[in-house]
Order: structure tokens, then sequence, then C-alpha cells
């Protein structure tokens, strides 16, 4: 099963909600964290996804919709 | 000679062997080289590196792969100018440019790529291939003629013209249709789906091991000692901390006595989340969607911001937002003064230091080294509106009263 690696960054209203058990749960994606930060104000998450990879296409899009920050492991990679 | 133990993970610190990888399989951390410095120790010294060639393999003792394989096209050795105008200007007595706009394709890419490509045929890739605005396409693209090998070089299609053919004379460049984003994802997923040497992404351990020459070089120009100060532009962060360790790596060595220098981070108003984090007491920055002229500095999401935040801090350093319209101004002084024509990064650079200089975090007499990373030729249209010409009629009445006339008054 095809799997990303990605970092979630999340501002303050948003690390009150469940975001990442909900998109376990909303789409057919398998989350597994893999490294964290989380204070009062922000956090960042680095997380492995598992699962069809229009499927996780899907789940991101949902997440960003949310408010949450995705980017690629690497960074961005287009570089000047 | 390379003097490589392993590839280690900066977060976990687990040992990982040299191949085409760039993150942790355990917790996701970054990788970098590890070297034995035990050995090096042995075999380097002032004279041996004074031995060596002028280009950044004269210290491949420190670097991942041999001068005797490299993909050299004569990165490295760029000048290390006394700026006294600009210090005058700015009220610094001891203050230096060093100019990476001197390499082969015109700015400090030439040294990470040089490296990347060595390692890539090292590993047998037949293509290299990097995604790009500016520099880094011109770097990759001249590299992957001298090895020899298949280049693809991904630019969004909407990237100026001169920027466009400055890489494709080269060969191998594609254009794709999207933003910045687009381009980003499909490198990314290329990245995944393809046996290439992508410089920036699984060459990144040994790519970013280049930089480290800037600050054995500032070291060696200044008669083997660091400075007290050094700025330096930053988008990703890698080229920030690859300074950092090399300096402190010549200190640890013997080479020089000691690096106690600060590390300042410049970037600009439109894209400044490692400097912001810095200003705000974040260690890590918030990733931002880059609206900035500092194309070569666009990078909302840096790979290395984190490292660059703790290395400012640890060494008292600072983080500067250099406001978009100081750019220009910027690389107006540098050329006024000093006769070099920047990129925008180094006019953010030369804003940055005046800021510096102006607030009292650099002394009037703490020695201080501004990094220019590339040459303004490539981002012309940045200073279109800062400049002024005159416009004549072929005599010298016309002259006297357009040109000499206005130098009267």
């Amino acid at each position: 099963m095809p799997f990303r690696r990605v970092k979630f960054t999340m501002n303050t209203e948003l690390i009150q909600s469940p975001v990442i058990y909900e998109l376990g749960h909303k789409f057919e994606i398998v989350t597994n964290i893999r490294r964290a930060e989380i204070d009062a104000d922000s956090g960042w998450v680095i997380l492995e996804l598992e699962g069809a990879l229009d499927e996780i296409e899907r789940g991101l899009t949902w997440v960003t919709e949310q408010g949450c920050d995705v980017s690629s492991l690497e960074g961005d990679i287009l570089a000047g | 000679m390379p003097n490589v133990q392993s590839l280690r993970c900066k977060e976990c610190g687990r040992d990982f062997p040299q191949e085409p990888i760039y993150v942790c399989d355990f917790c996701f951390g970054p990788l970098e080289v590890n070297y034995d410095y035990d050995a090096i120790v042995k075999n380097i010294s002032r004279e041996s590196i004074q031995d060596g060639p002028l280009t950044i393999w004269r210290y491949d003792e420190l670097l991942p792969a041999s001068r005797d394989n490299a993909v050299n096209i004569g990165a490295g050795m760029t000048p290390l100018l006394r700026a006294d105008n600009l210090g005058k200007e700015l009220g610094l007595n001891n203050l230096w440019i060093k100019n990476d706009a001197a390499n082969p394709t015109h700015s400090f890419k030439d040294r990470v790529v040089s490296v990347a490509s060595t390692k890539a045929v090292e590993f047998d890739f037949d293509t290299i291939a990097c995604a790009s605005t500016g520099n880094l396409a011109g770097a990759t693209a001249a590299h992957g003629s001298k090895a020899g090998m298949n280049t693809m070089v991904f630019i969004p299609a909407n990237l100026e013209r001169g920027k466009v053919l400055g890489a494709a004379v080269f060969g191998s460049v594609v254009l794709v249709n999207g933003n910045y984003d687009d381009v980003n994802r499909l490198c990314s997923e290329l990245g995944d789906d393809r046996r290439w040497a992508f410089v920036n992404i699984n060459m990144r351990p040994y790519y970013s091991e280049g930089s480290k020459s800037i600050g054995y070089e500032i070291a060696e120009q200044l008669g083997w000692r660091a400075p007290e100060h050094v700025i330096v532009p930053v988008a990703s962060g890698s080229l920030f901390t690859k300074v950092y360790k090399g300096l402190n790596e010549f200190a640890q060595l013997g080479i020089i006595d000691s690096a106690n220098t600060k590390m300042h981070i410049a970037q600009p108003f439109g894209c400044s989340p490692v400097a912001t984090a810095f200003v705000e007491g974040q260690s890590h920055p918030k990733p931002v969607v880059p609206d900035t002229i500092a194309k070569s500095l666009a990078i909302g999401s840096p790979a290395d911001g984190y490292y660059s935040v703790g290395i400012a801090n640890k060494t008292g350093g600072s983080g500067t937002v250099v406001p978009e319209n100081e750019i220009a101004e910027g690389m107006k002084l540098l050329a006024e003064t000093e006769g070099i024509f920047t990129e925008t990064a180094g006019g953010v650079v030369i804003s940055t230091l005046h800021r510096l200089a102006r607030e009292g975090m650099i002394g009037p007499d703490e020695e201080t080294v501004a990094l220019i990373t590339g040459t303004g030729l490539k981002t012309l249209e940045a200073i279109e509106m800062a400049v002024e010409t005159r416009t004549i009629e072929p005599t010298i009445r016309s002259f006297d009263e357009v040109v000499m006339g206005a130098a009267l008054q």
C-alpha cells in the first residue's frame, strides 16, 4: 500500500481538535505519528499516512481545509 | 579522501549506511554525513589545504567525496573582499564581503551541486534532477553536463525567460505548467517514483555538505581565523547551518584556534518564517506562503529552519526581517560602494547588515563577513525601478545640458 510522509503544523484553535483521529475515520488512511511537539499555542506532527494515493490526496485536502498546514517531510523542494 | 563513517540522524542519532537516502526510518529526522574526525585530524593541516586545488575540493578531507573523482567545474575559492567603502557608510571598520557570485554559474549552488553530482556518479545514477526557479537550475544543469549525466531540471513554465534560458543552455530543462506548489508536489512524487539523483531530496545529506566550504574559505582567507559575525541569507536554512558547521569543524580539528562566530539570519518580509521564529522566541518556524521579490529565498516550508533558529540562539546571533522595499536599496548600496552587483538575496543581507550596525548588534570594530550568494544579473527586474539613467542627443550641448547640468545642480 502506498504511503506518504508529511508534516502537519497547527495553530491554537486546531490543536484542540482531533484532526488526526478524524483523518483516520473519514478516509481510508492509516495514520502513524512518528514525531511531534505540541505546546499551548501551536504544534507540529510528523506522520506517515498509508492508503490509496487518491485517498491520501483527498484526506490531505480535507486536513488543509480544516486550517492545518501540510508540508512534505523534506520541506519545499523548489529552490531558488 | 572521504572520511565518512555513516549517515547519522540529527534527531535520534541512529546510523545508516552511505546510500542515497535522506530521512531516518525510525523517527523521520533528517540524515547528515558523519565523519571520522580522529582520522581526519591526522591528515589535515593548513599546509595540506593550501597545497590543494583552488576549488572546494581543497577541503575534500571534510567532504563526503574525493577530489580524484569530483565533478568539478571550478566551484569555490571565491573572493573575500575588504569592504571599506560600504563599511564607512554603515559605521563598520572591519567588514568583508564573501562574493559567491564569482562561482562558475554565478551562485553558491555550484558548491552543493558539485558534491551532489559527484556522489550521484559514485552511486551509479544516470540522471540528476532538481526543481528550481533560478540558481539551482543553472548549477545542476551545468554539473549534469560536465558529468555526462541525463539532466532533468524542473522549472515553473511562467518563470522569466532569462532564467529559463540560463539553465536551458546546458540542456534538459522541463517547463511545468503550474504554480510553485504544483512543481513542488510533482517533484516530490517523482523523487519517490524514479531512480534519479534528486540533488535536494535523496542527495540532500551530501549536497548540503558542499556549503561548509564557505565557512572553511572564510576562515582560510581571513588568515586562519573565524570572524566575529557572519550574515547569511536564509531559504531552507541549509546554508546557514553548514557555514556554522564548517567554522566549527575547523576549530574542532585545530585548523583555527576557535570559532565564536555570531550567526545572523537574513530574510525578506515576504518569506521570513525562520527570522520570525527567532524574533518571536519560537523554536520551530511556521510555514508561510512566499510572496517576495527575493525569489532565491522563497522557501515557505524550510527543512532546516528549526536548526537555523537553534544556531542563531546558541551563538548569540540574530534574525532580521527586511522590508521588501529595502531589498533593492541594499543591492544598490553594495553596487555603489563596492562594485558588486548582487542578487536580491544579497540585498536582503546588506539591509540586514545595515540594521544590525544601526542597532549596535555589530560593534564598529568587530570583524564581520556578509555573504553574497549570487549575481544580480539573474534578477534584473528587481532593480528596474530603483536605478536611474539619462538619455541625451548625440551632441556635446545635449551632454552638457543633461549630464553636466545635472551634475552642477
